[in-house]
């Protein structure tokens, strides 16, 4: 049954999404005082609850509510939200206990702590919580689950002064993020196997995902996920260690929410996963280990928080072992369980926090007698204490009774008496630390060395726990009429919409084994406790390995290896890096030579004329000279001109026009760059290679250089294997895009979404060029760039009369140039990216002629700024086509007629080419600007165009005077 | 004419690669800007050679055009591999200004090991 409205629609959406939007306003609102802070994250999360609460009435009649958003459906990604009565439960958990946290911690935290980061936070936490709750989709599933890894770290790390605060969460994100990896990989399995990453299509695919032979593997990987999160042997550690956090982190994430993730999954893929040998024996197994374990380390812990956190790995164990059993009624006894824990633990916590709060403390041995002292939160603790002990009538009796009786029913390797005697042991420890937890901390004589003078607090901390204490007695009181329908509806949703088994929530249910159970492990509990002493002393005579210390040192062992393995590649021996580089193409090239096969010559070579033969010798007379002669560097700068210049007429002589501008305007840029720098750089290499090296290279040089030549030869004189798409570019130019120049077409429109994310590419390498300089500049580099002599005897006159007359002159015209390349770039040869550089080379002629200082007394905007509204303006561009409703970065185009001009085309690429122009001018000229920045010294500033400037720096005079002198 | 193409590529790749394998900063940005232009040509070429045919529309007759695909392609490459240079070169330009060394490999002095936080 799906019920689908607008309504319905927008509000699952809604609540998934308000966390996050709510999640600003802490931040911003700190600034407003802590209670707008805590305000505002209190009523975004009352208003994602109250969206939750109007689903009540279609949740409670069984049905599922639905929201579907196709995200990217080529990857199966959907944003796909259903609310069936579980994901209806832990919602209901995670936003009405998210509330009361919010109120308590608005009291909890000290004036200190930064409370705005704290709400967000946590509202971060709240809603990666329900998007795993609510959603439908694995993969959708999957991130939201690696979100809560993620800012689960940045609350358990929340006190960053704290080391145990930083361990905590660094074991925490590396214990569940390893095991969040895990299962990507088992949920990826599972979506092969059904085909749909869709949740609601594989829960329906039980038989399909059993019968596969990858259902092992698949099911092994999600519990990995589940275990790690849920705190299960031998992957507890960690809960104990993020109690570093502050309390009511632990009581939001630790009792109620994160660790009970795992649990939701396990259940959510109940239908599809329990019911094998496999799932009984891994998940009842691990279960029942942990609630044992956890329940016996619990009694001998002396923080109460560690106490508490072991107890919740042991309940965490009771509810995975429950759902390991595999049967219907076990399912439902576990979820009843879960919103019973959920009721009394967070209580506990809170109290825990109190009583840290008040009292100064946490260590057991140090408190006690707190009953007289404290009574609100004497009796808030004890309430909840007891029902975690499981006595009657509080909920806790009612869930642990269910699970005893389920114990006796299951059979582990044929044996009747291991299931239920390990249940009825870890029950009686469980007794045993609950009574321990009011005992030793409200009961006994009343002691003089609190640390703080204890009092009850004020009512803002104790109204959550007591709201929780409440439900404690209610669910207990009067279970079948308060979450009787919620347990039933719950169930039903984790069976598979299967028929419910006979159950009754009450508290007597007559002489039945369980009952009797309950009796030994309440007496037991007492009697355990009455020897604490001396069982604390055979339990600390005990060796038992230390969690954190083996963690830590697979930790380091991991590191030194991952660094060793670092340092043995990446030695800093960057020419090394080259050689391994090319040789290893080199010899993936000759692989794929003598492994495949060549076609025959099907294209007849163009005939060669003279000027291109011209052209050739020219071009390899200049790289020749170039390596024989790269020691002179200013030299090589002058033909590696010649080499660019003849590029770029090759480019026009090979029927590429806009290759050709480009090619040429950017030779320009780059050698002023060149130059510029060889004025810092020292201008002649000195020879410090062997002469065997220097063949070395030479030769592998040359293989390289044959290889490629020898490739792109066989390939042109061979037709195209398969038919290429540029055909499609040449029907659809001007039809689809409205241009001829196809070459622009292409760039602006056809892929128009590669040129967006190169604007992007140049505008970020020009930035860190800028940050690069300023970076130099604000270190001693400065002192030197100031005093530095240059390489090169200096002209009086740096700007001549006859240059700076010219390029003032030239520069409307040089405008005027950029513009008409620029707005004939759709037709003819042109377009944004070559406009961009010619204007930004009208502009450099400007600085080269009048000088640095005086083109930037005359500049307006800011580059920086400039490449922004580029990208901005490009961006604009795109998101205009979400309007008309087709795909971002279409373009549309028309005719206008303005008499008396002729008809004219216009079309939304120029504006997305103007982006283009924006953003290349901006960083090329961003990128000049910088480095012309280096060269600045004093004395510019006061230096006029056309003025000589007696105060030069002229290395020969000094040599001069030095030589006299000697 | 091809045969002139492939000579041509296969003498810049050469020569760049030589000069990348130098061991000063200013040779290894010569050679990556050859190894540019040898590349560019290269992906240039691929949309194989066509004389007197640029890829614009005539309006009024039927003519042959060149592949333009290869051509935007490698019109943007320029312009980024300015990009590159200049950060190259502005890297090579810093870390020469802070050292007064302009070699390229470091060693093993230049290597610090960053202390690790609390463990």
């Amino acid at each position: 049954m799906t019920a689908q409205n607008g309504v319905s629609h927008l509000s699952l959406f809604l609540i998934a999404a308000l966390p996050f939007l709510g999640a600003v306003f802490p931040a911003l609102l700190i600034r407003a005082g802590r209670n707008a802070a805590a305000s505002s994250a209190g009523l975004t999360t009352f208003l994602a609850l109250m969206g939750l609460l109007i689903h009540i009435p279609s949740v409670m009649r069984g049905e599922v509510v639905t929201a579907r958003f196709n995200w990217i459906p080529g990857l199966g990604l959907n944003a796909n939200f259903m609310l069936d009565g579980l994901g209806f439960l832990f919602a209901l958990l995670i936003l009405g206990i998210g509330l009361l946290i919010i109120l308590y911690a608005r009291f909890y935290l000290s004036r200190e702590d930064p409370m705005g980061q704290f709400y967000t936070y946590l509202l971060l936490f709240q809603g990666a919580m329900v998007g795993i709750v609510l959603s439908d989709n694995i993969l959708l599933l999957l991130i939201f689950w690696e979100l809560t890894s993620l800012s689960s770290f940045l609350l358990i790390g929340y006190w960053k002064h704290l080391p145990e605060g930083r361990q905590g969460a660094r074991m925490a994100l590396a214990v569940t993020g390893s095991g969040g990896l895990a299962m990507i990989a088992g949920m990826l399995i599972l979506g092969n196997i059904v085909g749909s990453y869709d949740l609601s299509t594989i829960l329906q695919n039980k038989e399909l995902i059993q019968a596969s032979p990858y259902y092992l593997p698949a099911l092994i990987l999600i519990l990995l996920g589940c275990f790690t999160k849920s705190a299960q042997f031998p992957f507890h550690f960690w809960l104990p260690h993020a109690m570093a956090a502050p309390t009511p982190v632990s009581a939001y994430l630790h009792s109620a929410t994160m660790v009970k993730a795992g649990l939701f999954l396990m259940a959510r893929m109940w239908p599809v996963l329990a019911g094998t040998d496999a799932w009984f024996y891994i998940v009842a197994t691990t279960g029942l280990v942990t609630m044992l374990i956890g329940a016996v380390i619990a009694l001998f812990k002396d923080d109460l928080k560690a106490l508490l956190a072991f107890s919740t790995v042991s309940h965490l164990g009771l509810v995975t072992m429950l759902l390991g059993f595999g049967t219907k009624i076990a399912a439902v006894a576990a979820i009843f369980h879960i919103i019973n824990h959920a009721t009394f633990k967070a209580a506990l916590f809170m109290t825990a926090g109190i009583v840290d709060h008040e009292t100064g403390t946490r260590d057991v041995k140090r408190l006690g007698g707190l009953r007289h002292l404290m009574p609100i939160t004497f009796t808030i603790g004890t309430i909840a204490a007891l029902s975690m002990a499981g006595l009657p009538p509080l909920n806790g009796f009612l869930s642990k009774e269910m699970m005893l009786e389920e114990t006796v029913h299951t059979t582990w390797l044929h044996s009747h008496y291991l299931v239920p005697g390990l249940a009825l042991l870890a029950a009686l420890f469980s007794a045993a630390y609950s009574f321990r937890f009011v005992a030793h901390v409200f009961l006994g004589p009343e002691r003089e060395d609190y640390p703080a003078h204890p009092h009850d607090p004020p009512v803002g901390l104790w109204l959550a726990p007591a709201f929780l204490v409440v439900l404690v007695v209610l669910i207990g009181l009067y279970s079948a009429a308060i979450v009787g329908p919620l347990v039933a509806v719950v169930s039903s949703a984790v069976i598979g919409g299967e028929k419910l088994p006979y159950y009754s929530l009450k508290l007597w249910h007559g002489f039945t084994p369980a009952l009797y159970m309950s009796v030994v492990a309440t007496l037991g509990g007492l009697f355990l406790l009455s020897l604490h002493k001396r069982g604390e002393q055979i339990w600390n005579a005990l060796p038992r390995p230390e969690a954190k210390i083996i963690f830590e040192a697979v930790i380091r062992a991991l590191t030194l290896a991952s660094r060793w393995i670092t340092d043995e590649l990446h030695n800093g021996v960057i020419s090394r890096y080259a050689i391994i580089l090319i040789t290893f193409t080199v010899g993936l090239g000759y692989y794929a030579y003598s492994t495949g096969t060549i076609g025959v010559v099907t294209r007849v070579p163009l005939p060669a004329q003279i000027i291109p033969i011209i052209g050739w010798i020219c071009l390899v007379v200049a790289t020749l000279a170039i390596m024989w002669f790269h020691r002179n560097r200013l030299l090589s700068l002058v033909l590696i001109g010649v080499v660019g210049l003849i590029v770029s007429m090759a480019f026009n002589y090979l029927s590429a026009p806009d290759l050709a501008l480009t090619q040429i305007s950017v030779e320009v840029v780059t050698m002023i760059l060149l130059l510029l720098s060889l004025n810092f750089l020292p201008t002649e290499t000195p020879w410090d290679s062997s002469a065997a090296r220097r063949w070395r290279d030479a030769a592998i040089s040359v293989v390289a250089g044959i290889g490629s030549g020898a490739l792109i030869y066989a390939l042109m004189l061979r037709d195209f294997a398969f038919p290429t798409i540029s055909e499609f570019h040449l029907a659809n130019s001007y039809k689809g895009g409205g241009g001829t120049n196809v070459v622009n077409v292409i760039l602006v429109d056809f892929r128009g979404f590669d040129t967006f994310g190169e604007i992007i590419v140049l505008g970020i390498a020009a930035l860190i060029i800028f940050a690069l300089t300023e970076a130099v500049l604000s270190t001693s580099v400065r002192g030197y760039l100031l005093n530095r002599k240059p390489h090169w005897p200096q002209s009086g006159d740096s700007h001549p009369l006859m240059m700076v007359v010219a390029t003032r002159v030239m520069m409307p015209i040089a405008l005027m140039v950029g513009a008409y390349i620029f707005f004939r770039g759709h037709n003819q040869p042109g377009g944004g990216f070559i406009a961009g550089l010619i204007v930004a080379i009208a502009y450099l002629m400007q600085y080269m002629a009048s000088g640095y200082t005086w083109a930037i007394e005359r500049q307006r905007f800011y580059y920086h700024g400039t490449i922004g509204w580029g990208v901005l303006i490009a961006a604009a561009t795109g998101l205009g086509a979400w309007f008309n409703d087709r795909p971002f970065l279409t373009s549309d185009f028309g005719y206008i007629h303005w008499p008396p001009l002729e008809e004219f085309e216009w079309a939304t690429a120029i504006l997305f080419d103007t982006g283009v122009f924006l953003a290349v001018l901006g960083a090329v000229m961003l990128a000049l600007d910088s480095l012309s920045r280096l060269a600045w010294q004093p004395g510019m500033a006061q230096e006029f165009p056309m003025d000589i400037n007696p105060l030069r720096d002229d290395p020969r005079e000094e040599d001069v005077q030095e030589k006299e002198q000697a | 004419m091809e045969a002139l193409v492939a000579s041509a590529v296969g003498v810049m790749t050469a020569a760049g690669i030589f000069l990348i394998l130098r061991r000063r900063t200013f040779p290894v940005i010569l050679g990556l800007s050859l190894l540019t232009y040898a590349v560019n040509v290269f992906l240039f070429a691929t949309g194989r050679l066509a004389l007197n045919a640029p890829a614009v529309l005539n309006k009024y007759k039927d003519v042959p055009y060149t592949d333009p695909l290869p051509q935007a392609l490698v019109l943007t490459a320029i312009v980024i591999s300015f990009g590159m240079t200049a950060v190259i070169v502005m890297i090579a330009l810093s870390a020469y200004l802070s050292s007064k060394n302009d070699h390229i490999d470091m060693t093993a002095r230049d290597s610090v090991d960053a202390p690790g936080e609390d463990a």
